[in-house]
């Protein structure tokens, strides 16, 4: 790899890898509060499974702590969408449907071809094709089961359609066709909502600051409390290892 | 066992059978019981069993199905401040795991006649109960090792007896969890021991959390044997292998050399080698702060319990609404359930 190539996959490993982590750990909130058990154990797999995924990408970075754990909130790269906090449990589906729709597609592309996430991607679309059957699932039962979780989750759309834009803004180091990964993400969605008799939310996928503003460092006001919690231990014990 | 089934069991005590018969007919059955426990052979869910064969289990595989539901709190409470991202990882793999054990064992108890929706209610009525340790707090990084060390190590002292528990279903669960159990218990001894080696500031965090888990984890094996109301008719069942005490003897013997390992101190001035019994003598417990705890007024008994209650409460619109999918997709919700 020439050192070009170097920056660039760094810059996209790392948005990836936010992506990650970050989704990551608001899954593991989760932990001793879902609705059934069963659902203890598909948030915690989720969770895991993007943790291996983090750590992976990080790990192509540098070192995956000092990444994770000493990287001020203007660092991060992760899109706004991951981080946006649990709400209820049709918040938490609407954001799994809406990335896991994204990161399947994504990479299934990567996986395709022969740039430096193909190994990676390869494994990890297995794992996300689980978490977007889950995530679609959940869709389903919430916007055709009752009126009032109907209503929930039509507010959880609603509420997280803002975000889903910045998916597909450029990330340096991925070289994807980024429009028709947004043509299928689009139909993929909005099938689903669809047939979980909900309305595909009419507002803009972006904002006036959030197409691309994640992967640029700037995030929501709920992140930065994220990071602090995430990182108090491990910034207490400056040097020491676990 | 397959002597006598359920079938043929269900037509005790058929109206118009003379009491005699009946009482005949029992005994025959209890003396089949008898006998297939004493052969050491597993009993199985469409088994005649005593009634209070029967309860005995449900409380008891209900009361450990719940605490691996309460026991994911104090562990999940350092989930989203694990000070590594491996850390983190084996962190959350645990607590899913415990979720895990408690659908095997719900499973198990089910098999004996009673439901999970019937068991979570009791757990969250209080009317039944789960492990005492769970109602301490996880006050640092440390007690997450603490706990994987000797929580987890009571745990499995008291659970690998349960692999030859006479229940079947128990029993088969117990193998699983005992396998995942060990797993944990390693890793949360692996993690003391990068503290204990670690700064200054680690290795006192470390000695800190194993001075509090101590006395509880010890706690975890029951009543002393003069007091423990269940244990002789559990042992007559072999539902229970050994007594409350022969098994923290065992656990005792079995940390100490661990501690020494780990170069951590346990809080026992008491304890010493005592060579004539080949055991490790130690300090009296204090069974007044066990009966307190587990009479609720422990440090986190209100917290852990409304916890519970609330993730049950929030979640409440979820299950209703996946029961009403099922209801219009599949029209089988109802005989699924059945």
């Amino acid at each position: 790899m020439t050192g070009t190539t170097d920056t660039l996959t760094a810059a996209a490993a790392l948005a990836l890898g936010d992506d990650a982590l970050v989704l990551s750990h608001r899954l593991g909130e989760w932990a001793g509060s879902a609705p059934v058990l069963e659902e203890e154990v598909a948030l915690a797999n989720i969770a895991l499974d993007l943790l291996g995924q983090a750590r992976v990408l990080l790990s192509l970075v540098g070192d995956e702590d000092e990444l994770a754990y000493l990287r001020e909130e203007r660092s991060f790269r992760n899109s706004q969408l991951v981080e946006q906090p649990n709400g209820d449990f049709a918040h938490t589906i609407a954001r799994q449907l809406y990335f896991s729709t994204y990161q399947r597609l994504l990479y299934g592309r990567l996986a395709s071809g022969d740039g430096p996430f193909a190994g990676l991607a390869a494994k990890a679309v297995k794992e996300v094709a689980y978490h977007q059957d889950h995530a679609e699932h959940w869709t389903l039962r919430l916007g055709d089961g009752t009126p009032e979780s109907h209503q929930r989750m039509q507010r959880a759309c609603d509420a997280l359609w803002r975000y889903t834009g910045e998916l597909f803004q450029p990330v340096d180091g991925l070289d994807l066709d980024l429009p028709a990964l947004e043509t299928a993400w689009l139909d993929s969605v909005t099938g689903v909502l669809g047939r979980a008799t909900l309305t595909v939310p009419s507002g803009p996928r972006t904002g006036a600051w959030s197409a691309g503003a994640g992967r640029q460092g700037l995030h929501t006001e709920s992140f930065g409390r994220m990071l602090a919690e995430m990182q108090h231990l491990h910034r207490s014990h400056p040097g020491a290892t676990w | 066992m397959t002597a006598v089934t359920a079938g043929t069991a269900g037509t005790t005590g058929v109206p118009g059978a003379s009491d005699t018969a009946a009482a005949a007919e029992q005994a025959a059955y209890e003396a089949v019981f008898d006998a297939a426990v004493a052969a050491d052979e597993r009993i199985e869910p469409r088994d005649w069993m005593p009634e209070a064969y029967r309860a005995s289990l449900v409380r008891q595989i209900a009361q450990h199905a719940h605490s691996e539901i309460i026991g994911m709190q104090p562990e999940a409470n350092w989930i989203t401040r694990a000070p590594s991202l491996r850390r983190k990882a084996i962190l959350m793999a645990k607590v899913q795991d415990e979720a895990g054990h408690g659908l095997y064992l719900y499973s198990a108890a089910e098999t004996l006649g009673t439901s999970r929706d019937e068991l979570l209610d009791k757990l969250h009525s209080g009317r039944q109960k789960y492990s005492s340790i769970f109602n301490y707090p996880t006050l640092t990084w440390a007690d997450v090792g603490a706990i994987g060390w000797l929580v987890d190590g009571a745990a499995i002292t008291n659970q690998v007896p349960l692999c030859r528990c006479s229940y079947g279903p128990y029993a088969r669960a117990m193998v699983r969890v005992c396998k995942e159990e060990s797993f944990h218990q390693r890793q949360g001894y692996e993690a003391l021991l990068a503290l204990s080696r670690g700064t200054e500031a680690q290795h006192a965090m470390a000695q800190d959390a194993v001075d509090r888990w101590w006395w509880p984890s010890l706690m975890m094996f029951g009543p002393p044997d003069d007091e423990s109301t269940h244990t002789a008719q559990a042992m007559a069942w072999k539902i229970k292998r050994h007594s409350n005490d022969e098994l923290r003897q065992r656990f005792v013997d079995i940390a100490v050399p661990q501690a020494e390992a780990l170069g951590l101190t346990l809080p026992d001035p008491d304890l010493r080698w005592n060579e004539e019994r080949g055991h490790y003598d130690f300090g009296p417990i204090d069974w007044t702060e066990f009966w307190d705890v587990l009479k609720g007024n422990g440090p986190c008994n209100d917290q852990r319990l409304s916890k519970r209650r609330q993730a049950h409460e929030d979640g409440a619109w979820v299950r209703e609404a996946a029961a009403a999918y099922a209801d219009k997709h599949t029209g089988k919700h109802g005989e699924a359930q059945a």
